[in-house]
């Protein structure tokens, strides 16, 4: 009898310690999610916000940052620069870069149009951000002259060709030799909860990764 | 004492009663194996859907929406219905034998974590007939397509995910305290089967890893229902983190159901080399290194989502020292063997299988820790066939062998030897015919979670449908076999096999309701 009671006690103590664990690591769970955002801009991976936070998103700071780099042309290195376009979700677009895919050497400016065209009956006003792929490449790739610096508004069947003038750092790192920029569509009135365009253009930057990854 | 025992150990409740009500392991142990029996069928006809679809290229039988919920509920149900309840089941029936205890630690909540699993289970098949059908996501139900493009019902999927935590994370406690605190005297750690050993380590492995499941399965909840955006890029939050969430327990997942197939390989094998277990406390230490190490490797599941190079790197070679610890299990299983006097009954049979062919998973394991190999084997069936080389071969072939090498202790009867060598050069057989072609259309190219393909696949593809299809038809004669054992058959002695050793062989068989009240002295 007295070792059945001592037997239950010792129980007690080591389910509630088992239980202090499971409790912890479901916290842990939660706190993957600030780990994972501090994680990833300490070491800039992913490419998140990294144009906002260098100062060089913006027509000004672009066309400072590129005349600086294309002093630095590097003729003998050529790089691939890939465009691809996507809408996000139900917008009823027709989206696309007039240029695939060219060849430039960095430090080399150089400008390329995408094609856009509201299919809608509705005056929308779109917003398109920017994405590089790989990540690391994010912060070699400037832009100068971009339609992702301002939000686009469209006539009911409007279509219009969008200019983007870029330069790519010679010093992006010698293990890439193709740069993918997607850029994606969104309708700004979609989230209507978020104030300012650039919380806007952050969320859909992520977003955007998602879709080129 | 004999005010206890009179209150609640001589008190036997027949009938659905005794079921519903009870709290003696070993009841708990058989309800737990024939609801992983259950679903085990029931998840292999989804498979049997999957392999008639796959039969010839083009669309045959199922729609893809179809299809994608079979390929998605085939894998929850056989890993949270069929595989995990299944081990459990076998830690509730063999631990107290093992170390010579009268119970589980805490039989009441032995029995909510059994009699939440039906519950659990309906909900998760119930969502097939729902608006818009079941989750069609595929079993790792990434986001956004779990979260923003996924059917309503995927809500209750959430539910059940939460139910089939909650019953885990409460068998493992269990498992935990009765292996801590209730093992008989003289039965130190380093004396105890190696069963116990790895079921003690999978249960802190589900302790900490099932948590951070049920925090991934909220998140989602959260962002489908109440505006928060952990995985909505349009709210700030990143796809991406889910991946590593929902891997951060994935892996660690993987050995909650390999680990206690590890247990018990390694006491079958040297039962039937009638020699102790070479290197018993290698084991020991190479299970608790495996169990650490997979924690620390999940994003080799995620090779190709744009890591940069130096995480490649890291994840890539944490991912293959796993295959040190393995190694020596291995080579310890197979040294243990070595001059052995064998004998080739079904268990051992099953055993050796596992051994060969789990060997195998763990080779083509290696091929897809190699990140750069990756980006071509990635979401391919080469990745198909590999986990299912580790699950079926190795961790179902290995819950088969433990049944027929307990099935006698448990009913007192032997099982029919004959058919089970049917059974199992039926299944050994067409296990391979169904899994090793994938390799092939993997390498290839043909991308898993498809109902149609390139016509350029459809040999192997219909090679691997009819293995399926024969593997499928033996599991039930499996299903014969044991009803057969259980209604009579040769009587098995207390020893049962010749070479056993270990506690759970010096009670009657079948083993009695109640064992070891007065613990056995252990030498
Ligand atoms: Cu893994």
């Amino acid at each position: 009898m007295a070792e059945d009671k001592k037997s239950a006690i010792s129980h007690g103590k080591l389910v509630g310690k088992l239980t202090v664990v499971v409790f912890a690591m479901f916290g842990f769970g939660f706190a993957l999610v600030p780990m994972y955002d501090m994680i990833c801009d300490a070491f800039g991976l992913n490419g998140r916000f990294v144009e906002i936070e260098q100062g060089t998103f913006g027509a000004e700071q672009g066309q400072i940052k590129g005349q600086q780099l294309a002093t630095r042309r590097d003729i003998n290195r050529t790089i691939t620069v890939q465009f691809t376009a996507t809408l996000n979700q139900s917008m009823a677009w027709e989206f696309e870069p007039l240029t695939r895919s060219m060849e430039l050497h960095p430090g080399e400016i150089k400008q390329v149009k995408y094609l856009a065209h509201n299919k809608t009956g509705k005056k929308v006003v779109a917003q398109a951000v920017p994405s590089v792929a790989p990540g690391q490449a994010t912060k070699y790739f400037t832009k100068m002259e971009c339609f992702c610096f301002d939000q686009q508004t469209f006539e009911p069947g409007e279509t219009k060709e969008m200019q983007l003038v870029f330069v790519v750092d010679p010093d992006l790192p010698r293990n890439v030799n193709t740069i993918t920029l997607g850029y994606t569509f969104f309708d700004t009135d979609r989230k209507a909860g978020l104030e300012s365009d650039e919380k806007i253009i952050m969320a859909a930057a992520e977003s955007s990764k998602a879709y080129l990854n | 004492m004999s005010t206890v025992a009179a209150t609640h150990e001589h008190h036997h409740p027949t009938g659905i009663t005794r079921w519903l009500f009870t709290t003696n392991h070993k009841d708990i142990g058989t309800l737990y194996l024939w609801f992983a029996f259950i679903m085990f069928l029931l998840g292999g006809a989804m498979a049997m859907v999957i392999r008639a679809e796959l039969f010839q290229p083009g669309m045959q039988i199922v729609d893809p929406h179809f299809f994608n919920q079979m390929t998605t509920m085939h894998g929850l149900i056989m890993v949270f219905g069929a595989v995990m309840p299944a081990f459990v089941g076998l830690a509730n029936w063999q631990i107290p034998l093992m170390i010579g205890a009268p119970d589980m630690a805490l039989p009441r909540m032995n029995n909510w974590s059994f009699w939440i699993l039906p519950f659990a289970g309906t909900m998760l098949v119930s969502t097939l007939f729902m608006e818009g059908g079941g989750p069609a996501f595929g079993w790792t139900f990434y986001a956004p397509l779990s979260t923003t493009f996924a059917p309503a019902s995927t809500d209750f999927f959430i539910f059940a995910v939460h139910l089939l935590g909650f019953s885990s994370i409460m068998g493992a406690i269990n498992i935990i305290a009765t292996i801590l605190n209730m093992r008989a005297p003289g039965m130190t750690l380093m004396k105890m089967p190696l069963f116990v050993w790895t079921w003690l380590i999978t249960a802190f492995l589900l302790i900490a890893v099932m948590p951070v499941l049920a925090g991934a399965v909220t998140m989602m909840l959260t962002d489908r229902n109440f505006g928060t955006s952990f995985f909505d890029a349009a709210g700030g939050g990143d796809p991406v983190l889910f991946q590593h969430v929902f891997w951060f327990f994935g892996h660690p997942e993987v050995y909650i159901m390999i680990l206690p197939a590890f247990g018990v390989v390694s006491q079958i094998i040297p039962t039937f080399a009638r020699k102790p277990l070479f290197g018993y406390a290698s084991m020991v230490y190479a299970t608790a290194a495996i169990a650490f190490l997979s924690f620390i490797v999940w994003a080799h599941h995620m090779f190709t989502v744009g890591m940069p190079v130096a995480g490649e790197l890291y994840f890539m070679y944490a991912t293959v020292m796993i295959a040190v610890p393995t190694a020596v299990k291995v080579f310890n299983w197979t040294a243990t063997m070595w001059k052995g006097s064998m004998t080739f009954e079904a268990p051992m049979l099953w055993a050796i299988a596992f051994v060969f062919l789990f060997t195998i998973g763990g080779f083509t394991g290696l091929m897809l820790g190699v990140a750069p190999a990756d980006f071509q084997y990635h979401d391919t069936y080469f990745v198909v066939a590999h986990f299912h080389y580790v699950l079926v071969t190795g961790a179902v072939f290995a819950i088969i062998a433990g049944v027929y090498y307990w099935l006698p202790k448990w009913t007192g009867n032997m099982y029919h030897e004959g058919l089970a060598k049917w059974h199992f050069w039926l299944s050994a057989i067409s296990v391979n015919v169904l899994f090793f072609p994938m390799h092939f259309v993997g390498l290839a190219g043909m991308p898993r979670r498809i109902p149609d393909y390139s016509p350029m696949f459809a040999e192997f593809n219909m090679m691997a449908s009819l293995g399926g299809f024969v593997f499928g038809a033996s599991q039930l004669l499996f299903l014969y076999i044991i009803i057969k054992t259980i209604r009579g058959g040769e009587k098995a002695t207390d020893e049962v096999w010749e070479g056993a050793e270990g506690l759970e062989w010096t009670v009657a068989s079948p083993a009695p309701y109640h064992t070891f009240e007065t613990p056995p002295q252990v030498k």
